[in-house]
């Protein structure tokens, strides 16, 4: 065993490491970057430069083919790009989700002439994507959505309501799943388009979160029209496409929020409980303890899948693991953190707060996590079936018509 | 980064996966646990004519030289068939100890008969009730002569030596050894009799110091190091207790279907399956630490420790959770998991021991 590149992964690791010195400021010291939605039109022009220089230097798309400006490189090489990003302060969030989840899909499905099109200026940052899923009948049962698409000549007619759309107010295109044929059980009876995010009939409404901010959307159409040549996969293959995005999400390597493990380490050195630093409390010694063996059980989890991927294997569903222990880790150090501040960890004056009142925000952002993306009980499902081999739920609306499947009162 | 084993070890423990699905069935765990031999001596022996005992031990002693990640990979297997054998304090402790400690005639004298498993070898630290700690050690050594009380000492019946900490005429802690043909030992009933354990009552037995480190810290040194071997015996069972459970719950039928098709059972697994990852990702780090002789050592271990002692806990009982009543019967299986979980996890100390030591390890290099 040992943790050392090969000579290709360390050149290029050096190269990434010279890119972003001349480019961005160490993340060491500084406050914490809250993304908590709200973006400004700064903000977004800020993430959009930094697309762009960091698409010039080549260090976007690294995977994808060269003619759509990428660089054909081994995964390992973009984990490599994005373990030193990780040290930096660059502004991100705008773009996961096109380059993580819509790109691929488009790459996978679209024509020549639409990849010429699209790819480049997604790749630079120029245009911003969406990812039009869940609905208010379908989140983890995503095949229950109801939002109506109908043949009219050459185009698709759109009808219904998407919802938990991030980004979708800032967003030129999308990607968007509808049912053309209520009339066959659900997963046969949906097809899958790219859309203009401006087009007529489409309305964005933010929806106002329970941590304050707004990040998604509700998006509603009325009589919006997509051409049929914007279909993805074929009409009734609308499942399937998505499939495709879903295995790209669980592969976008997510940063492991704050406060982490470190960040508690800190907190206990300084508040003090019964007259000592509470780092000396036997309680919060031990709660420190098991966070951290959680917390480096990952990193050594992501050097296995690192070591799986170079040698060429593909990460499969075991890597749910990450997001289901991050998102339930960092709730509970964000409680526990306030509990150690006392009274004063009510307080979410970024001024007089303990670490930029880095808990009391992740106190009120956190749920999110356990639940975007595949919620806490989805990716357990997802383990036990697809890890251990479990059979699949009994779906009692599996074979019948989508019409005549059981809703609730809505 | 290549944070796996060789392509040689995973063939290694292959092969001592099928050995040991042959050689060391239930049957011959229960022999023990029903207290017909306090040991497997006939795998002992075969265990010793392959090299894995002496697996760790450098060549010119005896040993296989099959390095530490070699051992990590035996002990992971001999923890998923809950094997009652005295790898653990032979080879863990036993051999670390003189390694550690000992001058280069200790080593050239007991080594080479650890590896061959013509002396089977123990560690006797605790003194009745309590983790391990400096103020816990009231046995003394005068003249060459040792006087103290230890329990439980794992497989001290069954041992030929034991290495024994005590305090010197000084009052320093260290390592001594002792061969224990005439020493006053007692078997102890225990919560896992898959594993020999006694009391010694030592009242002025011969002992010979380990004298290359004293103090306290060459004592933690072994304990960290057993402590990452230990956790591939506990990721091991904790694997084992997982399948265990997902063997079951695919043919277990209840309400028409398999109950594994029941939310409330595959969360069960899942949950099991994650401790069980991050507990074998925490051992792989250690087993690197150990093979790299790194200075992150302490701090692995504590890791690797706190990881494996919760996985294991929580795969063995939620593995006779899982069976349901049968599971809590004593002609199936699963209690001798969870017997060996707790046996294991006891062992070098518990679980608010090693989380203790974790945090004393942070402080420590976030002060460096």
């Amino acid at each position: 065993m040992d943790f050392n590149d090969t000579p290709e992964e360390a050149a290029f690791r050096a190269e990434a490491r010279e890119f972003l010195a001349a480019n961005a400021p160490l993340k060491s010291g500084s406050r914490p970057v809250l993304r908590l939605g709200g973006m400004d039109a700064a903000a977004v022009q800020r993430c959009k430069d930094w697309q762009a220089k960091k698409a010039d230097a080549g260090f976007a798309g690294l995977t994808w083919p060269k003619r759509f400006g990428g660089k054909e490189a081994s995964p390992i090489l973009q984990v490599i790009y994005n373990q030193e990003e990780e040290d930096y302060s660059v502004p991100r969030g705008l773009f996961e989700i096109g380059l993580g989840m819509c790109m691929p899909t488009m790459m996978a499905y679209a024509k020549p002439e639409q990849l010429d099109r699209y790819v480049r200026p997604a790749l630079r940052g120029e245009e911003v994507w969406c990812q039009l899923f869940s609905e208010p009948a379908g989140g983890s049962d995503l095949a229950a959505l109801r939002t109506r698409a109908e043949r009219d000549g050459d185009d698709w007619v759109i009808n219904g309501q998407k919802i938990w759309t991030s980004g979708a107010h800032l967003s030129d295109f999308g990607i968007i799943v509808v049912r053309t044929d209520p009339n066959v059980p659900k997963h046969e009876g949906l097809s899958f388009f790219f859309l203009d995010m401006k087009s007529p009939g489409i309305e964005i409404r933010p929806i106002h979160q329970m941590s304050g901010t707004r990040h998604f959307n509700e998006v509603f159409f009325t009589d919006v029209r997509i051409p049929d040549t914007q279909r993805l996969g074929g009409v009734g293959q609308g499942w399937k496409v998505s499939i495709t995005t879903l295995m790209n999400e669980r592969l976008a390597v997510g940063e492991v929020a704050r406060p982490d493990v470190d960040d508690l380490v800190a907190l206990s050195r300084s508040v003090m409980v019964d007259g000592e630093p509470a780092i000396r409390n036997g309680a919060v010694r031990e709660r420190i303890a098991e966070w951290y063996a959680r917390s480096q059980g990952l990193k050594f989890t992501r050097f296995r899948m690192m070591t799986a991927m170079s040698k060429g294997e593909t990460p499969g569903p075991e890597n749910s693991i990450a997001k289901l222990v991050n998102a339930s880790k960092l709730q509970d150090i964000a409680s526990f953190g306030l509990d150690l501040m006392g009274n004063a960890g009510l307080v979410v004056d970024e001024d007089m707060a303990e670490a930029y009142a880095m808990f009391q925000s992740a106190l009120l952002s956190s749920p999110s996590s356990r639940i975007a993306g595949g919620s806490d009980e989805i990716l357990r499902n997802i383990i036990a079936e697809r890890v251990l081999g479990m059979p699949s739920d009994i779906r009692v609306d599996k074979n019948k018509p989508f019409n005549q499947v059981p809703t609730g009162a809505r | 980064m290549n944070f796996d084993f060789s392509d040689d070890l995973k063939q290694l423990r292959d092969q001592a996966r099928r050995f040991l699905s042959e050689q060391c069935t239930p049957e011959v765990v229960r022999r023990s646990l029903d207290e017909q031999e306090p040991y497997a001596a006939d795998l002992w022996r075969a265990m010793a004519d392959m090299g894995w005992i002496g697996a760790a031990i450098p060549e010119e002693y005896g040993g296989a030289g099959l390095g530490y990640e070699g051992l990590c990979v035996l002990a992971e297997e001999l923890g998923r068939v809950v094997a009652p054998v005295p790898f653990a304090s032979t080879a863990y402790l036993a051999a670390e100890a003189i390694l550690a400690a000992g001058t280069e005639a200790q080593k050239r004298a007991w080594l080479p008969k650890l590896a061959e498993g013509s002396v089977i070898g123990g560690f006797a630290l605790a003194e009745g009730t309590g983790n391990p700690s400096p103020n816990a050690i009231r046995a003394r050594v005068s003249g060459g002569r040792l006087t103290g009380t230890k329990w439980p000492v794992a497989d001290g019946n069954i041992a030929d030596i034991a290495i024994v900490a005590a305090r010197d005429e000084s009052g320093e802690i260290a390592l001594y050894l002792v061969q224990l043909a005439g020493v006053a030992r007692r078997e102890l009933k225990t919560l896992d009799p898959t594993r020999d354990q006694a009391r010694f009552d030592l009242d002025g037995a011969a002992a010979e110091k380990l004298p290359q480190a004293v103090g306290w810290s060459v004592v933690q040194r072994v304990l960290d190091r057993a402590a990452i071997l230990m956790a591939f015996e506990q990721v091991g069972g904790a694997d084992a207790s997982l399948q265990m459970a997902r063997n079951y719950a695919l043919e277990r039928f209840a309400f028409g279907r398999p109950i594994g098709s029941f939310q409330a059972i595959k969360h069960k697994l899942a949950d099991m399956y994650v401790a069980l990852e991050l507990a074998r990702s925490n051992a792989y780090y250690g087993a690197w630490a150990l093979s790299a002789d790194a200075a992150e050592l302490p701090l692995a271990a504590a890791t690797a420790r706190v990881s494996a002692t919760e996985a294991f806990h929580l795969a063995s009982k939620e593995n006779i959770q899982t069976h349901g009543g049968i599971g809590f019967t004593w002609a199936v299986d699963c209690h001798l998991f969870y017997r060996r979980s707790k046996q294991l996890g006891l062992a070098l100390g518990g679980a608010p021991f090693w989380k203790n030591r974790l945090v004393d390890l942070l402080e420590t290099r976030n002060a460096a």
